[in-house]
Formats: structure tokens, C-alpha cells, sequence
């Protein structure tokens, strides 16, 4: 299968792009949830309570059968039918009273892990966005999306089902060993001891267990990731015809998580035959001993007939313990998917509150002191020795072939990832001392990607400010020179975008963002190819229309057409992660450096 | 979908899963009887043997004499059966999980099938994150009960096997006992109606906390950029809530039903003795045969509750079907045809015969029909939207276009005009509203899987790079030879780069493997459409990444390769002049009808629209000349530039 043959190079923990995990001893399980869901253990003190209750249920049916065939049927004056109706009247009462408490154990269960849950999922997801972009990149996010959704469901599904069996199998458990005690303490020592090697032995037995549902967990989130590219990629896979490879790769992921969903059900049965087996054993080593006992005068009929049956109590609770045991490992090696993207380290983390400053008010100057970057997982340099400083309030433009290290440049001065050496300076703050939250309403970005979220064009705009009205969207809109566009909108800022904005074109969607960034009102902007997809007269009208707006503002755009580079007041050329070229366009034009043969390029293709 | 009843729909999908995986199914259901069988033979092994062995030897004066021998061969008899129980416990477990596991297998490839066979306009209106959460919970929750559903079966050859015993022994108690049976299918019958649209309305909140997890995780630049991660969490939190609410609703319905089906065995127990003992009173029992009647249904009240269990995971299998059924039995397949396209090696003649297209309406979850109000407003709020926006403007209208074969066009048009419309209906990404596109006078609906793609591709805008080698992404499943990938990387400039990977062409790319830049994907995208050596080729703006110099380069590279090789029809979606000059012809594309065609110097000359858009960058140009020749003596703002070494 493709998990055999992945190549030796791959990383080990392939979900997710996430760092391998660090398995958490399972001691630590209950702080970390108490920590990540304090909504579970919410009232658990009276859940317990009437858990407690519910366990005397268990027992009150078996134990009534058993008194009225001895003291009622078998009374020694023939049958004691009144007995038997105070007997089945009462233990009939004391089930339907332990069924109410029973439905009250399962919903308080349910209600607090549910709210538990719910808050664990969103700390999760909270999580993601807290993780640098190159963290969160790729195409697989079903893998992703599979920790915050499948991953959650299988710890509920255990606390729900599991814990409840769980609870009431060790009260059960207690009650049945008190009584075991109280009938014939030899033989339940006897009972205790074939238990021990099972319980010595746990751990070894629970081992596989464990490793296999971590594996199907695994395989689960590869599962999803598989299938969220046929979902995601089903345009390029239509444009080539490209299903059968892409039903193959599903194909291998489904059968990789059957095979070893198999293989932890193989081994959940084996344990949970070992608790059978040893059940068995206990009935007939207890028939021996007692029968030999009672022989030597140790133990009466009666308590030896009642012990038989008692053992039957104390029994089914470990086989239905063991069982819930493996099922926790299941829910064990979700929850581990869970806290282990939760725990993933921030690589871009926010300053701590002592060391957190505010960005000066004000247009922002942005300077690189010795800047480099390399990429995490790969040893090539994508920018070196980068010395530079962009004034406040001036138009920067950043031009350089593909794979100069334009768009790194732009992820620095943004704080999207951090320099390996060197510091990056707005205003002559540290952008690592600038907290998130503050920085992103200062500096903005607008990648070449116009991402919008499945609403309308006025909704999307809108997001860049939270309180902004849909007159602020159509004035954002207005500035930049696109009240037209807008008007031939079929419903105008009404008009829904569709899943990732595909309902509008590219250029559209980089219109959308450009409002959207505008709208902000940042003072610091970052333009990383926006317009790449727009067309050439409706560019020129924006240029013309982003001079007015972004007087007062620190801009730098990233840009391969180079219209833009000659609006800018400097323009900044990058070449294998070097800047070779700093100057006004109209300077470097004639310098016959690199910006020469670029600008040559573009004049010869373009006028 | 009636909101009643899921018992018999229930058991329906499950038996067509019994015969999906008949022999996992029989062996689960094999061990489950020999559990059964297992189970109740202990019982009434430890009744003879109290009889026999135990009783005779505690008893002084016993007319038995019991040996240590017969003893330890009690023992023997129940470590035996114990011994059978667990090779039934065994067999049923593992059975029972590899049948559920092999139809979750089943359903999610069929699924996945089905995912790649629907039309993509069909993808544009179902969010990816639901789609996903279909493949992964609904999946589950279909065959979530056949893990238990063989116990359960065991379950009733035991009832079938005691059932007569019981009435054997007393017809009356018998009878009281196997009442407890139908009177818990009654009491599934309420509960399912109680039930059922809770179940449907988690898991359409499973499938709306995954869309919005996925959403937002594609989006994952634009929240970070914009400082938006406050507002994502609390939209996605107000959707865990939501699940949260539904998931607590259907626990207190669930939490009911599992006290309820584990106390009817009990009642059913204590009712027996009170009969009994009455009957027994009044001399028309026997004690022997009411301890036989009790005791048999203390042995089943354990095993019943399989059948409880499985029936209280019925309208999660009906509720979890009826959403892979919505997908599964989805009508609108694309309607493959089943000519062939004519694969020779010369260029395709495509054309567009009054095509119109609209957006497609996003369609609401399958499983909406029930109480959220939320989700049938949003859905009621779109509809009319969507209404209007039709009946206001068709994104393409009334289009009649015939590409000369062996030709280049350029496509030229404003933002949103319709370009990528067109270039996706010409490979059939979407088909028109209304109108035809045609490929060498063929409908290209008339045309067999996997026909037009292969004579015609198209590289797209944005490109998807799957998580795969270098080789796997160009070839994407095509036969080709490592010299074809080396040369459709050549012709896309993509060669140096691949080259310069640690692994060259088996570099893992995309989730796990090397981040690239955009140019390098948008060239790798071109390479993958070209070792395809296609007779149509559509490139939608697919140079927009890359430079000026770069993109000239390949445009240079696919001229020559074309001119020299095979010969190929091409459709460019652009705005450089550069890129148009290489075109023989000039397509002009304004709000989504085609208002000019003819040579580069023709529209310069005749279409004034046309030469705003081409000639945008000249004139800026020039504008930007003359002004700053007016303000030559206003001196600029000093900059400074440490790093520059020029």
C-alpha cells in the first residue's frame, strides 16, 4: 500500500503538516482536559452520585431473584407468595427509580462533554490560525479539518457511551467484591487472584491497542486529505481526466485505514477475549475450590450456591470494563490528535505582555537589518544579507524573477513568518514585539490569491473592518475607482460569490480583496501581486486611484508588471534572494543593472 | 422522508450491508450464536453441575458420592465451554468490525467515485468541508450498528432457542418473559420518532462545522492578513455550539432509551416471580420451573440489550444513508456521450454556437427538510438572490465563436467579462445553460469519458498541486515516460527549477513536501497540460505568474514547439500586447458576449474598447512620462538602499 512504500525522505508524521506528536503520558490526560474542556468535569460530583445510585440497580434485580428462590419459592413453609410481592414491588421500584437516575447519569454525561467538546474543537481550531501560514499551507486541509471535527466525535463517542459503562462497572465492581467478601472471603480471594495477571498484564495487552487506534486515527486524517483533493481539485482533475489516478489514491487511503481499523478491532477483540477467558476460569476454579472447600466444612451450600451467583455480577462489569478500556484508546489516540495540533508550537508567536509594544500611530517605516530567511525543511537561502529601509508614507515597489525571494520579502515586512538572522523593524519596533492582533490592524496584506469566504461581494469587503456599513463597502469601492464594476454586478453588494469567490473571476476576487484591505484603513500596506489577474485598463484606473488612497500610507507591492513599479516613488529589485537594485524607476531604468533588462522586457511586450 | 419509523428502513440498509459483505456477515453472525450458545450452555452447565456435583458433595449423607476426580472435571467441563464462548466472542468481534469496516471502505471509495464523476458545477454548489464530513461521519454513522448488529441476531437464535424452553417449562411465565422482546421494538418505535430528526439535524451540524473549519482553513492567509482570527473563531464556535446543542438534544432522547431497554428485561424478571409465585401459590406452577423460567431470563437480560443497542442506532443509520443516498443517487452525473474524439495529431476546430451560462444555485443540505430555521432562512434568503441575479445577467450570453484549427486566439476582456467562462465550456469544465460548444462539428456532450480531455487541456488561473512528486503532478495518471515529463518541463520553463529539487522529478510537492513559489506552480500546471501534446490547447491568463521575460520565454517555446510539431489549436486568455501579437486572431469578449473579433490590428483600429484595454500600460506610461517631465525640478524624497549593490 502507499503507506509502505512512502519514500524514506518523507517525514514520519505525515498528517497535516503538523510536527510529529509527543505522546503525552496518560497521567497527563486528565490535567490537559480539565485544562483544554473544564467543562466535562462540571457537576460530575452529582453525575456520580446518581451513577452511584444507578449501580445499585444492577444489583437489586439479581440479588431479588436470588431471595425470593430462597427465602420466598423455596421458603420452608411452602411458598411465601407474600414475600415475593414485597420483594418484586420493591426491587420493581427500585429499578424504575435507578432507570430516572440512569437517564439523569447519561444527559448530565452527555451535556458537559458535549460543552467540553464544543470548546476543545474551537481551541483546536482557534489553534490553526494562531499556526504560521506556511504551517496551515498545502492543498490537503481535509486532514486538518479532520482534528477538529472526526477526531473530537471519537472522544465524545467514548465519554458518552464508554465513560457511563465505565462508571457503573466499578461501582458495580465494588459492590460485587464487598459481597464476594462477605459470602466467602477465601473464595474471593480466589476471584481477586485470577484478575491480578490480567491486571499486571494490561498494559503489555493494551499496548497494540493503543498503537493501532493511533495508526487508524492516523490513516483517518490521510483518508480525508485524500479525498478533500478530489473535492478541492476536481477542476484540474476534469480538465485532464485525471479521476482514475485520483480514485486510485483514494482507493489506497480507504483501504490503508480499513486494513488497520481491522487490525485495532483484531487486537480490541483479543484483549477483550482475554477478560471472557478469565471469567471462565474464575466459574470453574470457584466451583473446584468451593466444592473442595465445602467438603472440608469452610463454606455452607447456601453461601457456596449464592457465591456462584454473585460471581456473575462480578464478572460481566470486567468484561464490559475491558471493552470500554479499548474503546478508550480509540478515543486516547484522538484526543492525542487533537492536543497535538493544539500544542503545536506558534512559529510566529506573539510577544509575551511585558515585552508587547504598539506600533507607533502613524504611517509605518519599514526596515531589514541583515535580514535572512530559509524555508523550514529545506536548505536553499531564499533572501540573504538584506539590508533595506522603506521611509514612512513612501510607495515602495519590489520587482525580481519568479522565485527572486519577492513574496518572502513580503511575508517578513508582514510578520507571516520570522528572519532566520537579522530583524525586521516597522517604525523601529521589532515586528516580533508587536502583538498579532494589533499588528494585522496596521499592516495588511493582500496576497495574490483573492480568497472570499462563501458570502456576498458586501459581506467580503465588509470584513475588513467589523463595524464597517455596506455605505463604508461601496465607498472602499468608490475610492479605488470601481463603482462601475459595482454597478454591473447583478445584485450589487448582494451579489453572492460561491464557495472560494468561484462565482466571480479571478480579477473580481482580487477586486473584492483590494476593497476589503482598503477598507482597513492600514498603514502599512502589502500588495503581493494583487492585481495580477486584472485587466490592463481597469490596473491603470486602480494605480491611479491607489495614489490617492494611499498618500499617508507605507506601501510595497510586489509586482511582475512593471506599470507598477514606475508609479512607485522606489523600487526595490531582488535577484536570488539578494536586493541588487534600489532606486527610483526612472533612475534605474537607464542604470543598465538588472531593472534595465526587465524594464527592456516589459516595454518591448507591452508598448 | 417521514420522520416516523426507522425500524424496518433501518434493518432494510442494513441487510443490503449483510449482502454487501455476506460472508463477513454470516461468519459475525456465526460467532455471535456460538457466544450465545456458549452463554447459555454455562448456565446450564453450572445448574447440572450444582445439581450433580456441588450439592451431592455438601450435603452429609448425600445418596451421591462425589470424587475429587468429578470435581476438578466440572471444572474442566465449564473452563470447556468458557473456552467455546471465547472462540464465538472472537469470531463475532472480529467479523462483526472487519464487515463494518468493509462497508465504510465500500461507501467511501463509492463516494469518492461519485465525487469525481459529478458535474463541477455540482462541486461549485456543495461545500467541500460537507462533502468531506459525508466520506467521513455519515459514512460512520450508516454502519455504526452493524458492529452490533450480529450480537443482536445471536441474540434472537438464543431467544429462539430459550423462548421454547421458557414456555416449555411454564407457558404463561414463558410467555411473560419473551414479552419483554416485542415490548422493546415498541419502545424503539417511540423512540425513533423522538429521535430520528435529532439524529438528522446533528449530523447536517456535522457537515456545516466541517464546511466552516474547511473554509476557513482555506482562507487561512486572508484571516491571519487581515487580523480576521477573532471573527473566525467566533463563527466557527457558534457552529460548535450549535452541534453541541443538537448532540445534547439527542443525548437526552438517547440517554432515555438506554435505561429504558436495560430496565424492561428486569421488569420483565420481577413480574415472572410475582406471576409465579401466585401461580406457584395456587398450585398450578411448579417452583422448579419458575427458578428455570427466571433464571433462563436473567441469562438473556444481558445479551437482550444487543438488540436495544442496535435498535437505538437505527435512525442514525437511516439519517446517516439518506445523506450518502443524496450523493450516491445524485441525478446529476455529467451526461457523458459516447463518440470518440478524433485522435490524430492534427489541430482540433473548436467553436460555441449561441451558448449561454449561468451560475448554478447552491443547493441546500439534503437533510434540510427539518426544524432549523436557520439553514431553510438562509436558504430562502439565497434563492430569490439567486432568482434576480439569473433574470438580471447571464455571465455568458448568446456566444457564437469558431476557432480556426491549427490557429492561435487571444482572448481579450475586461475583469469578470467572461474569459474563463469560456475557456472552461471549451474543455467542458461546465456546460452552457443553453447553446452548444462543439469540437470538429461534434456536441462535446456527445463525446465518451475521457474523450475531450484527451485531445483538449487547459490550464487554469489558479492551480491545484496535488500532494504528489513532481512526476505524479505532471502526469496525473497519464503513461508517460520520465523524457516526456523532462520535456513538457523543458517547454514550460519549469525544468531548471525540478532539476534543482533535492529528489528532481520525485521532489513530493504539495502538502508534505516543497513549498513553490506561484510561478513555479503555474509552470508546472503548463507542463502538465502540455505532455498531454493536446490538439486544443486553453490557457486561462496561465502566465499571469510569471515574468515578463519568463513568460516570454514559454510563449516563444510553445510557438515554435507548435509550429514545428503536431500543430495545435490555441486559446490564450490575455491583455499583453506580447502575448497578442503571437495570436493570428483577436477575440473581444465585453460582459459576456463577444463584441469584436478579427486581427490585433483590426480592433486596434475599429474597437475602442478594445484599445483601452490593450493599450492601458502604454498610455499610463506615457502620461507618466510627460508628468514627470514637468516636475523634473521638484527634487524627489531621498531613499536610502544599504543593500544595494548596483
Amino acid at each position: 500500500m502507499s503507506t509502505a512504500t512512502a519514500s524514506p525522505g518523507a517525514p514520519a508524521s505525515s498528517s497535516a503538516a503538523v510536527p510529529s506528536p509527543t505522546t503525552p503520558k496518560p497521567q497527563g490526560v486528565i490535567a490537559r482536559a480539565r485544562e483544554l474542556a473544564p467543562e466535562v468535569a462540571q457537576g460530575l460530583g452529582l453525575t456520580l452520585v446518581f451513577a452511584s445510585v444507578t449501580t445499585l440497580g444492577r444489583i437489586v434485580v439479581p440479588v431479588a431473584v436470588q431471595q425470593t428462590i430462597d427465602s420466598g419459592l423455596r421458603a420452608p413453609g411452602g411458598v411465601d407468595a407474600g414475600r415475593v410481592a414485597v420483594i418484586t414491588v420493591a426491587a420493581a421500584v427500585v429499578v424504575l427509580l435507578t432507570m430516572g437516575t440512569s437517564w439523569l447519569v447519561n444527559y448530565r454525561l452527555f451535556r458537559a462533554t458535549e460543552a467540553g467538546l464544543a470548546s476543545l474543537r474551537t481551541r483546536a481550531f482557534a489553534h490553526v490560525h494562531r499556526l504560521a501560514v506556511l504551517t496551515q499551507g498545502g492543498e490537503r486541509r481535509g486532514s486538518l479539518v479532520s482534528r477538529v471535527t472526526s477526531d473530537v466525535d471519537t472522544i465524545s463517542t467514548f465519554l458518552q457511551t464508554g465513560m457511563v459503562v465505565l462508571v457503573l462497572s466499578i461501582g458495580q465492581l465494588v459492590l460485587a467484591t464487598v459481597l464476594m467478601f462477605v459470602y466467602s472471603w477465601q473464595l474471593a480471594l480466589l476471584v481477586l487472584a485470577c484478575f491480578v495477571p490480567v491486571l499486571l498484564l494490561r498494559e503489555r495487552l493494551q499496548r497494540p491497542v493503543t498503537r493501532a487506534y493511533q495508526q487508524v486515527r492516523l490513516r483517518m486524517g490521510e483518508l480525508l486529505g485524500a479525498v478533500s483533493e478530489t473535492v478541492v481539485g476536481a477542476d484540474v482533475i476534469r480538465a485532464h481526466a485525471a479521476s482514475a489516478r485520483s480514485w486510485r489514491a483514494v482507493d489506497a487511503a480507504v483501504e490503508a485505514h480499513r486494513k488497520q481499523a481491522v487490525t485495532a478491532q483484531v487486537a480490541t477483540a483479543a484483549t477483550f477475549s482475554v477478560g471472557v477467558f478469565v471469567s471462565g476460569l474464575v466459574l470453574a476454579l470457584v466451583v473446584v475450590a468451593g466444592t473442595l472447600l465445602g467438603v472440608d466444612g469452610d463454606i455452607t451450600l447456601g453461601r457456596l450456591l449464592a457465591f456462584l451467583f454473585i460471581i456473575g455480577l462480578f464478572v460481566m462489569p470486567v468484561q464490559a470494563a475491558t471493552e470500554v478500556l479499548n474503546e478508550l484508546q480509540n478515543a486516547l489516540a484522538g484526543w492525542r490528535r487533537v492536543v497535538e495540533l493544539i500544542d503545536t508550537p506558534v512559529v510566529v508567536p506573539d510577544p509575551s505582555p511585558t515585552d508587547a509594544v504598539e506600533l507607533p500611530a502613524g504611517p509605518v517605516e519599514v526596515r531589514l537589518e541583515g535580514v535572512g530567511y530559509t524555508y523550514p525543511g529545506t536548505s536553499r537561502k531564499v533572501l540573504s544579507d538584506v539590508d533595506l529601509v522603506l521611509p514612512a508614507g513612501s510607495r515602495i515597489a519590489v520587482v525580481g524573477e519568479t522565485g527572486s525571494g519577492k513574496t518572502t520579502l513580503a511575508r517578513l515586512v508582514t510578520r507571516l513568518v520570522d528572519p532566520d538572522v537579522g530583524r525586521v523593524l516597522l517604525s523601529g519596533v521589532d515586528a516580533r514585539r508587536v502583538p498579532e492582533a494589533s499588528l494585522h490592524r496596521r499592516v495588511v496584506a493582500v496576497p495574490q490569491e483573492g480568497f472570499l469566504f462563501d458570502s456576498t461581494v458586501g459581506e467580503n469587503i465588509r470584513l475588513g473592518r467589523p463595524d464597517a456599513t455596506d455605505d463604508d463597502a461601496v465607498a472602499a469601492l468608490s475610492d479605488l475607482g470601481l463603482s462601475r464594476w459595482l454597478e454591473q454586478l447583478p445584485d450589487g453588494l448582494e451579489t453572492p460569490v460561491g464557495q472560494r469567490g468561484e462565482r466571480l473571476s479571478a480579477g473580481e476576487r482580487q477586486l473584492v480583496a483590494l476593497a476589503r484591505a482598503h477598507l482597513a484603513d492600514p498603514d502599512l500596506l502589502v500588495l503581493d501581486e494583487a492585481t495580477s489577474s486584472v485587466d490592463p485598463a481597469t490596473e491603470v484606473r486602480l494605480q491611479r486611484a491607489l495614489e490617492h488612497v494611499l498618500s499617508g500610507r507605507t506601501s510595497v507591492a510586489i509586482a511582475h508588471r512593471l506599470s507598477t513599479a514606475e508609479a512607485a516613488d522606489v523600487v526595490v529589485v531582488v535577484d536570488s534572494g539578494r536586493v541588487v537594485e534600489v532606486g527610483p524607476a526612472s533612475e534605474l531604468a537607464h542604470a543598465g543593472g538588472p531593472y534595465s533588462r526587465l524594464h527592456a522586457a516589459w516595454t518591448a511586450q507591452h508598448v | 422522508m417521514s420522520s416516523s419509523g426507522t425500524f424496518l428502513p433501518g434493518l432494510k440498509i442494513l441487510a443490503r450491508g449483510a449482502r454487501e459483505e455476506p460472508r463477513l456477515f454470516a461468519g459475525a453472525v456465526l460467532g455471535s450464536v456460538v457466544y450465545g450458545v456458549g452463554t447459555a450452555g454455562s448456565g446450564w452447565l453450572v445448574g447440572r453441575i450444582t445439581e450433580d456435583v456441588v450439592v451431592p458433595a455438601l450435603t452429609s449423607g448425600s445418596q451421591r458420592t462425589v470424587t475429587t476426580g468429578d470435581v476438578w472435571l466440572a471444572g474442566a467441563a465449564l473452563l470447556a465451554v468458557a473456552l467455546v464462548t471465547v472462540g464465538g466472542v472472537l469470531l463475532r468481534r472480529i467479523f462483526a468490525g472487519a464487515a463494518m469496516y468493509g462497508l465504510q471502505a465500500r461507501y467511501r471509495r463509492a463516494l469518492a467515485r461519485r465525487y469525481l464523476d459529478l458535474p463541477l458545477s455540482w462541486h461549485h454548489s456543495h461545500p467541500a468541508g460537507r462533502l468531506l464530513a459525508t466520506a467521513a461521519s455519515d459514512v460512520e454513522a450508516t454502519w455504526q450498528a452493524m458492529a452490533i448488529l450480529p450480537f443482536a441476531l445471536g441474540v434472537v437464535v438464543l431467544i429462539g432457542v430459550a423462548g421454547p424452553a421458557m414456555v416449555a417449562a411454564d407457558p404463561v411465565l414463558g410467555g411473560i418473559g419473551l414479552v419483554v422482546v416485542p415490548a422493546l421494538v415498541v419502545a424503539n418505535a417511540a423512540y425513533s420518532r423522538v429521535m430520528s430528526p435529532k439524529v438528522r439535524r446533528v449530523q447536517r451540524l456535522r457537515g456545516e462545522v466541517s464546511a466552516v473549519a474547511h473554509e476557513s482553513f482555506e482562507g487561512a492567509l486572508v484571516v491571519k492578513t487581515l487580523g480576521l482570527a477573532d471573527g473566525e473563531v467566533a463563527r466557527f464556535s457558534e457552529h460548535a455550539a450549535r452541534l453541541r446543542d443538537a448532540n445534547i438534544a439527542a443525548g437526552r432522547t438517547r440517554g432515555a432509551f438506554d435505561p429504558v431497554i436495560e430496565a424492561l428485561p428486569q421488569l420483565g424478571t420481577l413480574l415472572v416471580l410475582a406471576v409465579g409465585a401466585a401461580r406457584a401459590a395456587s398450585g398450578s406452577a411448579d417452583v422448579g420451573d419458575i427458578v428455570q423460567v427466571a433464571y433462563m431470563l436473567s441469562l438473556l437480560a444481558f445479551p437482550v440489550r444487543a438488540i436495544g443497542w442496535t435498535l437505538a442506532e437505527l435512525p442514525r443509520t437511516v439519517a446517516g444513508d439518506a445523506r450518502l443516498q443524496a450523493v450516491l443517487r445524485e441525478s446529476a452525473t455529467t451526461p457523458w456521450g459516447t463518440l470518440r474524439a478524433d485522435r490524430t495529431a492534427s489541430p482540433a476546430a473548436p467553436s460555441a454556437r449561441g451558448v449561454e451560462y449561468h451560475h448554478p444555485v447552491p443547493v441546500p443540505d439534503p437533510t434540510d427538510e427539518d426544524d432549523d430555521d436557520d439553514a431553510r432562512r438562509r436558504a430562502a434568503a439565497a434563492a430569490p438572490a439567486l432568482g434576480r441575479s439569473r433574470a438580471a445577467r447571464p455571465v455568458l450570453s448568446g456566444v457564437h465563436l469558431d476557432l480556426t484549427a491549427g490557429t492561435t486566439t487571444a482572448l481579450v476582456g475586461g475583469t469578470g467579462s467572461g474569459k474563463s467562462t469560456l475557456a472552461g465550456l471549451l474543455v467542458r469544465l461546465v456546460d452552457p445553460t443553453s447553446g452548444q460548444v462543439l469540437l470538429d462539428g461534434v456536441d462535446v456532450r456527445e463525446l465518451a469519458e475521457g474523450e475531450l480531455a484527451g485531445v483538449a487541456a487547459l490550464v487554469p488561473q489558479a492551480t491545484f498541486v496535488f500532494d504528489d512528486t513532481v512526476r505524479g503532478n505532471v502526469a496525473l495518471g497519464l503513461e508517460v515516460t520520465d523524457d516526456d515529463v523532462w520535456a513538457a518541463l523543458r517547454l514550460a520553463q519549469a525544468d531548471g527549477f525540478v532539476a534543482s529539487l533535492p529528489d528532481g522529478l520525485d521532489t513530493r510537492v504539495g502538502e508534505r513536501g516543497t513549498t513553490l513559489s506561484g510561478g513555479q506552480r503555474q509552470r508546472l500546471a503548463l507542463a502538465r497540460a502540455l505532455v498531454r501534446r493536446p490538439r486544443l490547447l486553453v490557457l486561462d491568463d496561465a502566465t499571469s505568474a510569471l515574468d515578463p521575460a519568463v513568460e516570454r520565454a514559454v510563449l516563444d517555446g510553445l510557438g515554435a514547439s507548435f509550429d514545428g510539431g503536431q500543430g495545435t489549436t490555441v486559446l490564450v486568455v490575455a491583455s499583453r500586447p506580447a502575448t497578442i501579437a503571437l495570436a493570428d486572431e483577436v477575440v473581444h469578449l465585453e460582459r459576456g458576449r463577444v463584441v469584436d473579433r478579427g486581427t490585433a490590428e483590426e480592433l486596434l483600429q475599429r474597437d475602442e474598447g478594445y484599445r483601452e484595454l490593450v493599450s492601458a500600460y502604454a498610455r499610463a506610461a506615457r502620461q507618466r512620462a510627460a508628468e514627470s517631465m514637468s516636475s523634473e525640478n521638484m527634487s524627489s524624497k531621498s531613499m536610502t538602499g544599504e543593500g544595494s549593490r548596483a
